[in-house]
Order: C-alpha cells, then structure tokens, then sequence
C-alpha cells in the first residue's frame, strides 16, 4: 500500500510508464512511422473527443450506455444480492435453489447472444439482459458466501444477549456479510462495462458501443478510440466507486484503517 | 483501575441488580451423541456467591457453563433458576474466552447491545467501572486483548445481570494483565452483587476469586471445596497450600514436580510460579 509519506515525486511514478507511451505514440504517429488510418495521434484523438463532446454527441452515447448498465446491474445484481441473502439465512432455500444455481453460473452470459436475440430482437431489453444475468453472479455468489462464513461466535453470543432474529440480522449477520457482499460488488462492476460492451457493439443504435461501431464504418480511426477511452474512464470510475463504498462501510476493518 | 474513587466507595456505587440468583443444578446429564460429557451434576449456589469450575481440557467445563446459560439442552436432569426451571433466563450473561466483540461497532455500541438507546448512560458508566470510558468511540480491532475482556466485561455488566457465567475469560492474557483482571472482576462482584460463575483453567485464578471450587473429572463433581481465605486475599502460605490441594485434585497424582518447596516464604512466588496451569 501507497503510505502518504511519500515524496510528491515518487507518488507521480506510477504515471510515468502511460506518458513515456502518449509521448512515443504522438512522436510515431507525427513522423509518419504509423498511418494515421490505424493510429491516429494522441492529439487528433483527443481533438476527436473534443468536438464529439461540443456536438452534444458523446455526451448523448454516455448517458445511454451508463443508463443502462445502471439499470442492469440494479436488476441482475439486486436480483443477486436478495437471492443470496435469502440461500444464504435459510438452508430450504439453499437446498432448493443454489444446486441450480451453481449450473447456471457455469454458462457464460456472452455465450446467451443469440438465443437473447431471438428473445428480445435487438431492444434494449436484450442488453439489459445480458448485464443483468452477468452481474447476478457474482453478487449471489459473494452475498451467500458472506452470510455462511459469519464468525458462528458472534451469532451465537448476540443471541445469548437478547437479540430479536431481526436485530441479529441488522446488527451481526448482514455488517459480517458486507466486506464479501463489497467483494461481489466490485466484480459485478467490472463485468457490467464488459458485458456492456459487447451487447452494444453487437445491436444498438444509441450508446458508445453504437458510436465506435459507427465510426468504424466511416472509418474514423479517432473516434473508435474515444469510445475505447470513455470506456475504461467508465470502468475506472465505477471501480474508485466501489472502492470509497469499502473504505466508508469498512471503515472498521483493520485492513481500511489508515 | 486501582486508584478508581467506586473502589473506596463501594457503597455509593450504582446497585444495578438487587442480589445474585441461587442457582441449583440437579442430576444434570448431557452427552452428545454416544459421548457422555457430564453425568449427575449437581451443583448448589447460594445469590451472590463466587464458584469457580476446574478441571482437565475437555472433561465438561464449558459444557456446564452452556447448559446453564441455556445455549445447549442437556438429556437429563434440571437447572433452577431462585428455584424455578427456565430455557434461558434474560438475566444470565456468559463472558467468553474470546472477547467476541462485534468489530463493526465501536466500543460503546457493543457495550449497548441488546439495549436501547437510553441505556447510553448506564453504558458509559460501566465503561468507566472498567476503565476504558476514554475508549468509547474506538473501533475494536484497535484494543489490546485485555482491554476487549474489560470491554466484554462491561457490556456483561451493562445487562446487570443477576448471574455471571465466565468461560476462561482471561485465558488468552499474560500473567499481568491477567492478575489486574481478577482485581476488577472481584471488584466489581463485590460492587454488583452477581452470582458468578467462573470456568478456569488457573488453579491460582480459581484460588484468587473463587468462594468455591468445584473440580469436574469425568463428567462429574469430584471436589467441591470451600476456600476460607479472607478478601483481599493475600498469596501467603494457606493460599500456596490450597492452590496445591487442589492441583494434587485435578493431577489425581502424589507425585509431581514440586515447586512450592523451593518458595521459603511464599508471599509473592517467584515470576516462574505466579500461575499454575493445568
Ligand atoms: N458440539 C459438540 N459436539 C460434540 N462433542 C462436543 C461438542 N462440544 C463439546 N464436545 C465434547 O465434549 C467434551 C467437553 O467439552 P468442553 O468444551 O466442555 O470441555 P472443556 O472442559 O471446556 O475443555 P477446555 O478446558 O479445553 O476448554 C469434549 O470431549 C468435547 O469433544
Ligand atoms: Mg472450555
């Protein structure tokens, strides 16, 4: 881990590798060493950007693309999230369903694309469809190993103080889950912009998947790249997200005390 | 903790339970499975008395002490509570070897558990009986082991309970923290008015505290012996003498190591024989 004591320089070093390679890049892609048709130079990509963003356009394909891989991580991954919460506190449940379940899990969600299209067509129901059951996973899967895996110590002295069964749910059993319920969170994230993309990228009209596609067509190199770049700025924000939820709910974790 | 102004004004202090409960164990059986782990307890204590359970790892102890706090049932027999049989009573709190604090809320919130809000008071105040009130906002994990003991003490007294079940409660601390820890808990009996009842596996703990001892051996009572001493007891020669009766008890053996020969004048052993453990 980073300690904060370190000089300003030495915390800029991890950045150094990404600037020595925008530097090279623009210094090939000037020079003519690569066409521009491959790989446009940095300052033409972000030209791109720029005027993308002044049209209103890219704005436009991000609000859609995060729209919806909200809308499917709220339906897959609380989909998720109550389903492992209800395996993983009654052993019915878990004998009924997590069988099933453990089969399921073993299908790739990519691997669902055509069936999904002859289900939905090309609507913004298959997309949702494709994020929702990618990002159920992980949640389910994390959630219920959280709850099984409270310290059975604990339990049983909340018990022994007097807890009701829904104070001991609010009080031990869900706080206990939280740091693997958080595990299952930062996954699912992940997976949302991936599988995001590849529905977009597949059958869209509005969105970044649908701009790069588009642009690829026209053969606008630098816009393919904005897209890419928006991408992992998307990916990376959801990240630092999932990560400021971590350091807050677990704060008092030895592990996130600085 | 010594100097703390409840010590010399020990009747100004909060009663927060009127006595102890008088607790009665008859033919107690219990066996899990084809394993027999106790069989024909029976046990008799009077409110307010201070009974301490030793005996071998695994002969039963903490068995007992779960019956009688109602986190197991037993096969045969009865546990009465001032005379009634109850599944579990709301006035007996268990303190654990472990402190099992939960490590998500601070200190004063665990003290709180199980209690309302407007037991924050009451919270506070037993914090500070064990000295710890400065600690009220920290998290746990930033306590030493001895200060989550007085923290899990605290949040035992908090209930005021009328009866204290301790299973090893200072098993994990060093010899010092421990002897500091018997003062407070023998303080704060006196203060509360608790019956309590103390699995240990410090034949000197047991000697410290104990108004009794009770010897388990094979799922049964096989020694249940008065300790004398007045309090505060003092390490002289009877308590070396006790300590060594009962020790022969629990080694059921004549001959064995023999280090209080070595102490002319045991007031204070030798740092090498401040406890004996079993
Ligand atoms: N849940 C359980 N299931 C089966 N056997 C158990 C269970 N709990 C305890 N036992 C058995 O009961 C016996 C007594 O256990 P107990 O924990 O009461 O011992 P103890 O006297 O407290 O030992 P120690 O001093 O090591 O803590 C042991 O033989 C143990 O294996
Ligand atoms: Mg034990």
């Amino acid at each position: 881990m980073a300690s904060p004591s370190l000089p300003r320089w030495q915390r800029l070093t991890p950045w150094l590798p990404p600037l020595a390679l925008l530097i090279l890049w623009q210094v090939l892609a000037q020079t003519g060493f690569i066409s521009v048709r491959i790989l446009p130079s940095p300052a033409s990509v972000a030209q791109a950007a720029w005027e993308l963003t002044l049209s209103g356009e890219l704005p436009y394909h991000v609000l859609v693309s995060t729209q919806r891989a909200l809308l499917g991580f709220a339906i897959g991954g609380g989909a998720g999230l109550l389903l492992g919460l209800a395996t993983g506190s009654f052993r019915q449940l878990e004998t009924l369903l997590d069988t099933s379940l453990q089969m399921l899990r073993n299908i790739p969600p990519l691997a669902l694309i055509p069936l999904v299209i002859l289900w939905f067509g090309i609507d913004e129901g298959a997309k949702l469809f494709i994020v929702s059951i990618g990002v159920f996973f992980p949640l389910y899967l994390n959630t219920f190993h959280g709850i099984r895996s409270v310290d059975p110590g604990l339990i049983e002295m909340a018990k022994s103080y007097g807890l009701s069964r829904w104070a001991l749910y609010r009080e031990v059993i869900l706080p206990g889950a939280l740091s693997s319920i958080l595990v299952g969170v930062r996954f699912s994230l992940g997976l949302m912009w991936v599988l995001l993309i590849v529905a977009e990228t597949i059958s869209a009209n509005a969105g970044i998947g649908y701009m790069t596609m588009n642009a690829r067509e026209f053969l606008r190199t630098d816009v393919v790249l904005v897209g890419i770049l928006v991408y992992a700025l998307l990916g990376k924000l959801a990240d630092l997200i999932a990560r400021a939820l971590e350091r807050f709910w677990l704060r008092w974790h030895p592990a996130y005390q600085s | 903790m010594h100097n703390h102004p409840i010590e010399t004004a020990a009747v100004a202090a909060p009663q927060l339970s009127d006595s102890g409960i008088a607790l009665r164990l008859q033919t107690i059986a219990k066996h899990y499975g084809q394993r027999q782990v106790l069989h024909d307890i029976n046990l008799e204590i009077k409110p307010g008395e201070f009974v301490a359970i030793v005996g071998r790892s695994g002969c039963g102890k903490s068995t007992l002490l779960r019956l009688v706090a109602g986190l197991e049932a037993y096969q045969a027999g009865a546990i009465l509570y001032d005379g009634v049989a109850e599944d579990r009573r709301h006035d007996t709190r268990i303190m654990f070897q472990d402190s099992r604090l939960l490590p998500w809320k601070r200190v004063i919130d665990n003290v709180l558990l199980g209690l309302g809000p407007d037991a924050f008071p009451l919270a506070q105040s037993v914090l500070n009986e064990v000295g710890l009130a400065d600690r009220a906002h920290d998290w746990p994990a930033r306590l030493s082991g001895g200060q989550r003991q007085r923290v899990a003490l605290a949040r035992a007294l908090a209930h005021q309970p009328r009866l204290l079940l301790l299973d090893e409660p200072l098993g994990a601390l060093d010899a010092l923290t421990r002897i500091e820890m018997h003062t407070l808990i023998e303080r704060l009996w006196r203060e509360h008015g608790f019956t309590a009842l103390l699995v240990t596996h410090d034949v000197t703990e047991a000697v410290a505290l104990a108004d009794r001892i009770v010897l388990i051996d094979e799922g049964c009572i096989t020694l249940n012996l008065p300790v004398p001493l007045p309090r505060p007891r003092e390490r002289g020669k009877e308590f070396a003498a006790l300590e060594e009766h009962v020790l022969r008890q629990v080694l059921k053996q004549n001959h064995y190591p023999q280090p209080l020969e070595l102490t002319a004048d045991p007031l204070w052993p030798p740092a090498g024989q401040v406890r004996w453990a079993i």
